[in-house]
């Protein structure tokens, strides 16, 4: 097997939850040496679960055996000169470091980015906070449903009368962690090949309003005309638009107002739909004439699973998609034969079925070569490696701190 | 001056919708040179706009992520202009050209043989019908990378199905697992999380790639299926799935964690919300003190997050009967001050007014043909000594015709004129397009 893209990286991780260790998995699981710095107490992402049968176990969070994976975890306490020891050795052998800590506490326990540069010059410093390093909410404590609040385009989803309403949980902190690793790859460009080190100051708030997903969207519309985007049901794109419930479940598609023939191709051409009326510019922004297509379009659905209406539209080239559970995408029989599904063993919490590369590389493939670490599993192996010996370890790890 | 960190990498982009201009996006911001391939005579829907010449009335009936031109109106080059797209045109550069025409395709010929990445999210079939294969595009420039990002793979039964960001959010199961507990998932707004995530990927793809060639001397093909790309952001339900066959149900505003209350909360005033979350029992103290109700944290049903939990909708009726008098962002800053992680709900002007992205001068102000001088949000992360920054304004269709074609490519005067005199090399979209 080729080695991964970032082989030659090595990379030590301060960070814990969700959002960092979802930015130093991405680079992991494509090959770089990433050493994740646990404080005594553990990352607290060790606790999130899922568990097994819902009894917590530390060894047994299932975000934490996804997002950790292909990563060697040490712990070190941080606040001891013994650690802090350890970690200017760790460093002085590294080209990256990533942390999350909040703003300030990684210059107060001695490694800011000055502190860094001059273990080991030209080395960069990805920092992920909620709010980034400056600035007025710089120390507000903040969750995924917050910073998704303030930073994301919330407020126009859900519906007029009710408050806004979230994306799935969680998800703001993934997407947040593929941005930092967009900084954290820049930065070693910099390093390598523009001759210096920086900062990058990754704000999880920015992170979103400079987002795709309609935030930045709104904000330039807003920019241009005044108009502040609201809330209405399946966002108001034309008709047929949004999710309609059909035999076994839903079929979502979009396309009225941009594709309107592929959606008379979709339900087989009826005479009705011949009338020069559904094609006027402002056809599609008809309430009675959404009224008329919904009245022919919700017995066309009914008729038919969310995988048929799926391929009838499909042929007609309309976008469209069932809306599958959790198990429907598990068992998607493509998806599965295409290997989107990765199996990992992991020696305490068992053998499950991960979501797998997010991208294929075939010449530096993604791969797992390792599961997420035990908590300390390679503290002896990797301060080995920077010249500690067995018995200058052993006091400091001992699991008896926990 | 310090140099940004892709400065010398050189982009052809074939990207349309959101999901590939973002990802573009982020390397031009990075310093890449980005060049955007635009047909005049073919219509992208849903790539500078829904059509290319709405009627105004079109715009006044939509609703402003889409309707929301400059002033409302659609101008004289309306795809300068649609709010939901050109804003992922900044540090760009655009050249006129039509890749289903022989000349054109000798003119990708030529700026492939001295470009590194050929980027595009298109259905595969629409490449390889105007015969851009990867086997071409290495015949021409044997290190080249070629990332293409299909909706669900360049092989497998769904090769050329079509889709939004919106539709791999329901195949990958996250429209089913968000939205209101007590209504239908059809209420459910369209968003679109994963082409933000397949952005922000594919620019890490292509930084691993070039970081793989400069090691190797080898290009290759990178292959983003975005259906499977998503499933990141769903770790939380599918781990649960993988681990306890569990089908992890909506959960509204509350924490899939279990942490509780959590809430998004009326605040004084139209239409104005605070989201609220507590994380321990000191925040949930914290919560009950400033909202003048300490007895709250004395109650044993509320005593122990399992407690919070089971009583959840008691909770929320107390919370919003108390957070209706305050105004959302003064109960903020009072929240935040008892420890509580809050934040208000903003809407995209107070955003544009939030005196945090203010302080650190997120938005940026530049002047645009044809849009005039506007503010503009910024960047997704900041740089310590090369700060990202607008160096191109949102690129105006063809607007870097004569650089690409004459100065990069060496394309004579007259061949230029030829292309110009024949109505190839334009800044306007063929009066046929939709």
């Amino acid at each position: 097997m080729e080695p991964g893209p970032l082989a030659d990286l090595r990379v030590i991780d301060l960070t814990h939850y969700i959002a960092g260790p979802y930015c130093t998995k991405l680079l992991a699981d494509y090959g770089a040496d990433v050493v994740k710095v646990e404080r005594p107490t553990g990352d607290p992402c060790r606790t999130l679960g899922p568990f097994p049968g819902d009894q917590p176990d530390p060894e047994k969070s299932g975000l934490f055996l996804y997002l950790n994976t292909n990563k060697r975890g040490v712990v070190l306490d941080l606040k001891s000169e013994r650690g802090k020891e350890a970690l200017r050795r760790l460093v002085a052998t590294a080209d990256l470091v990533v942390e999350s800590f909040r703003p300030g506490v990684l210059d107060r326990l001695g490694f800011g980015f000055q502190a860094l540069q001059a273990i080991k010059p030209g080395i960069g410093l990805v920092s992920i906070s909620n709010f980034g390093q400056s600035g007025p909410y710089r120390d507000y404590k903040a969750t995924d449903l917050t910073l998704f609040a303030m930073g994301g385009e919330m407020y126009s989803m859900g519906v007029p009368d009710r408050p806004p309403v979230q994306q799935g949980p969680l998800v703001a902190l993934v997407q947040a962690g593929a941005a930092a690793a967009d900084a954290a790859l820049a930065l070693v460009f910099s390093s390598r090949f523009q001759g210096e080190g920086q900062h990058a100051d990754v704000a999880i708030m920015e992170a979103h309003a400079a987002g795709v997903d309609r935030r930045a969207q709104c904000i330039v519309a807003y920019s241009f005309s005044g108009l502040v985007n609201y809330r209405v049901p399946g966002f108001g794109a034309g008709f047929p638009g949004g999710a309609y419930p059909c035999q076994d479940g839903y079929f979502h598609l979009s396309g009225g107002a941009a594709h309107w023939n592929r959606i008379v191709r979709m339900v087989g051409e009826p005479e009705f739909l011949e009338d020069p009326k559904w094609t006027t510019p402002t056809a599609q922004n008809d309430p009675a004439l959404k009224e008329e297509f919904d009245a022919f379009f919700f017995g066309w659905v009914m008729e038919r699973t969310q995988v048929e209406c799926w391929a009838a539209g499909q042929a007609a080239h309309v976008l469209c998609a069932p809306l599958y559970t959790t198990a429907d995408i598990y068992g998607d029989p493509v998806l599965r034969e295409r290997g989107a599904w990765q199996v990992v063993e992991h020696p305490l919490a068992g053998t499950h079925e991960y979501p797998g590369r997010p991208f294929i590389m075939p010449r530096s493939p993604w791969e797992i070569r390792r599961p997420a670490p035990r908590w300390g599993e390679h503290t002896a192996e990797v301060l080995g490696e920077v010249g500690f010996k067995p018995d200058e370890i052993t006091g400091m790890t001992s699991p008896g701190t926990r | 001056m310090a140099k940004l960190p892709l400065e010398g990498v050189r982009i052809v982009d074939l990207t349309v919708v959101w999901a590939g201009p973002f990802a573009t996006q982020i390397l031009g911001d990075l310093g890449a040179e980005v060049i955007k391939l635009e047909n005049p005579h073919v219509w992208q829907t849903y790539t500078r706009g829904i059509r290319a010449r709405p009627p105004k009335a079109m715009l006044d009936g939509a609703l402003p992520i889409f309707g929301g031109y400059p002033d409302g109106e659609p101008g004289d080059r309306p795809w300068n202009r649609p709010p939901t797209f050109i804003h992922l045109y900044r540090n760009k550069k655009s050249v006129a050209v039509d890749l289903r025409k022989d000349w054109g395709k000798e003119f990708l010929r030529r700026l492939v043989a001295i470009s590194d990445v050929v980027y595009e999210n298109n259905v595969p079939e629409t490449l390889e019908k105007l015969g851009v294969t990867y086997e071409w595009l290495k015949s021409i420039k044997p290190d080249i990378i070629f990332v293409r990002v299909p909706a669900f793979g360049l092989a497998g039964a769904y090769r050329n199905y079509r889709a939004l960001g919106v539709h791999i959010e329901g195949v990958t199961s996250h429209t089913r697992y968000r939205g209101y507990t007590d209504m239908d998932p059809s209420a459910n707004t369209d968003i679109y999380a994963a082409d933000y995530l397949a952005g922000a990927q594919g620019a890490f793809a292509v930084m691993a790639a070039l970081l793989h060639r400069r090691r190797t001397g080898e290009g290759q093909l990178v292959e983003i299926p975005q259906s499977e790309n998503a499933l990141a952001m769903l770790a939380f339900p599918l781990m649960d799935y993988a681990i306890n066959r569990r089908v992890r149900d909506r959960v509204g505003n509350r924490s899939i964690l279990g942490h509780a209350p959590q809430g998004v909360y009326p605040c004084a005033g139209e239409d104005r919300w605070i989201a609220i979350s507590c994380t321990s029992d000191a925040e949930w103290s914290g919560l009950c003190r400033t909202l003048g109700h300490g007895e709250w944290a004395g109650d044993p049903r509320f005593a122990t997050m399992a407690g919070r939990c089971e009583h959840h909708g008691t909770l929320d009726e107390l919370i919003a009967a108390e957070t209706r008098g305050h105004e959302m962002r003064a109960l903020t800053e009072r929240l935040q001050a008892a420890g509580v992680p809050a934040g208000p709900v903003l809407d995209a002007r107070d955003a544009m007014e939030d005196p945090h992205l203010r302080a650190r001068g997120f938005f940026y102000r530049v002047p645009h043909e044809d849009i005039g001088e506007r503010e503009w949000p910024g960047f997704l992360f900041q740089l310590s000594s090369t700060p990202l920054s607008c160096r191109q304004p949102p690129v105006r269709m063809g607007e870097h015709s004569a650089y690409v074609y004459k100065e990069l490519l060496g394309y004579s005067d007259e061949e230029y004129r030829r292309l110009e005199e024949a109505g190839e090399i334009t800044m306007d979209f063929d009066p046929s397009v939709p």
